[in-house]
């Protein structure tokens, strides 16, 4: 059975497409069949991270408009043998999506791929609706700060009531919690919330923090998913989120606590 | 000691409903009406309710109305609605105006309608006895209203979430949201939560901000309640 996963958040810039690129990438590195999807129609930005702009040529919008087929739209990573990517629109706005239309295409990708990667626009409006619409998982990206925190609440709750499992009385989306941009140094600083207050707060089950890094601007800006980045802090944390999503546990990563980084480890 | 005594008496009397204008025709229908059972009708008091024809241009005339039913055997007492001059006739005849009561159903529409309302009513009455109870946490955005009852949170209120109830309020996960008790001016209703951090509290209608609240009752267990128009908050 393939799952439909959204990853969402509510804010906008707490690493939602970043996520869905490492996430996706990391499923299918695994050899696991993984298509991410972008949903922001008009501000599409999931090619960019993904790397493969310069391929775009039919859309997600196009499918549903049914102006080109499936396969002309997917496109194959160069690096993972089993990840696709579906790419937005630029040049047309959310309302092109619709409900009719998304089922058609999440219909004819469920036939070939067992996980399928909807990375969700900011906001709560129309094409936040549609990405978390068919979802039977849902990743909630959260900013260890208040705004962040508050707007995934509120998305959580729109995860119970505006969405197809909600409205069939179905059994609920799962919901797990991820916490991007995580700087232990600053929580220290008292400048962010804590993993506990964050936790309190959502009562979510926690799949993973990412730890703020710089590898991940550049990866982004490099078009590579963090995954792919042996070096990077945040890429390993991603690594051990697609372990831990998929069942397995990894051992928590040794962070480097207050007193051996003032002795100098 | 008084000579007498005045009560009110909920009693059942005939009301005799005109449907149409024609006194021709409501002298022949009320004449076989009672010649089915005329010891039955014989000095019964009756009401004649005009509302279905209070309204037609040449409406009718109270005197031939009371006239028929006389002669019918019937002693009219009050006639119920009817228009203005329709009621100085029926006053000037001795008869009682009845006012401000439900009109009884002339459509099936009407019926249907005040069958809903009669329903509605019905099901109000068991409900103020109960409680809503929610089991989920109430995230920001969302709104829970507990209607004619109390309403029961097992959960988190999150910032930006909303409980209100016609009754008491009782949260036993943190309250973080805002709460609205009594919200159809109940001023005995009151807020119970086991961890007090809410952004604001109101209770039928009067309210204080997070601002406001005492600080040493923050994140306490704690009731709130309308004490003169002030809302008091103390810890359980």
């Amino acid at each position: 059975m393939s799952k439909i996963i959204v990853v969402t958040s509510g804010k906008g810039g707490v690493g939602k497409t970043t996520t869905s690129a490492a996430f996706a990438t990391g499923l299918a590195l695994r050899g696991i069949p993984t298509v991410v999807i972008d949903f922001d129609v008009g501000l599409r930005n999931l090619d960019l991270v993904m790397g493969c702009e310069r391929r775009v040529v039919y859309d997600f919008i196009n499918i549903i408009n049914g102006e080109g087929n499936l396969n002309q739209a997917l496109i194959k990573d160069r690096r993972v043998d089993s990840l696709y990517i579906l790419p937005a629109s630029q040049t047309r706005n959310k309302d092109a999506l619709t409900l009719k239309g998304v089922a058609k295409v999440l219909e004819a990708l469920k036939k070939r791929f067992e996980y399928i990667i909807c990375d969700s626009p900011a906001g709560i409006e129309h094409g936040a609706i549609m990405a978390m619409y068919f979802a039977d998982e849902a990743l909630i990206i959260t900013n260890p700060e208040v705004s962040s925190v508050r707007d995934s609440d509120r998305i959580v709750g729109m995860l119970a009531s505006k969405t197809r499992r909600a409205v069939q009385d179905m059994a609920p989306v799962k919901e797990y919690l991820l916490l991007t941009r995580y700087s232990a140094k600053r929580v220290e600083n008292g400048d962010m919330l804590s993993v506990d207050d964050v936790t309190d707060i959502l009562a979510l089950p926690m799949l993973g923090i990412i730890p703020e890094s710089e590898s991940v601007l550049h990866a982004s800006n490099s078009g590579t998913p963090i995954t792919l980045d042996n070096e990077s802090d945040a890429g390993m944390a991603y690594l051990d989120v697609v372990a831990r999503f998929l069942g397995e546990d990894p051992p928590v990563r040794k962070k480097k606590s207050l007193f051996s980084r003032l002795i100098g480890r | 000691m008084s000579t007498l005594e005045l009560k009110g008496n909920l009693l059942t009397l005939m009301v005799l409903h005109l449907q149409e204008t024609n006194i021709e025709s409501i002298t022949e229908q009320l004449a076989e009406k009672i010649s089915k059972a005329p010891m039955f009708f014989q000095h019964a008091p009756i009401v004649i309710d005009l509302h279905a024809v209070q309204n037609d241009d040449n409406s009718v005339d109270v005197h031939d109305v009371v006239k028929v039913v006389r002669t019918a055997g019937l002693m009219p007492i009050a006639i119920r609605g009817g228009n203005p001059q329709q009621r100085e006739i029926a006053l000037s005849l001795n008869l009682g105006l009845l006012t401000h009561t439900t009109p009884t159903p002339h459509s099936l529409i009407e019926e249907l309608e005040q069958k809903e309302e009669k329903e509605e009513e019905q099901s109000i009455i068991p409900m103020s006895s109960m409680c809503k109870i929610v089991t989920h946490p109430i995230r920001s955005g969302q709104r829970v209203v507990a209607l004619n009852s109390d309403l029961i949170v097992l959960g988190t209120v999150s910032h930006g979430a909303e409980v209100l109830a016609h009754r008491h309020i009782h949260i036993y996960g943190p309250l973080r949201g805002r709460a609205f008790a009594g919200i159809n001016g109940d001023k005995e209703a009151r807020i119970f939560c086991q961890q007090f951090n809410a952004e604001l509290l109101s209770i039928a209608g009067k309210y204080r901000v997070n601002e406001e609240f005492p600080e040493n009752l923050l994140s306490q267990s704690v009731q709130v309640y309308l004490k003169g128009n002030d809302l008091e908050i103390e810890p359980l």
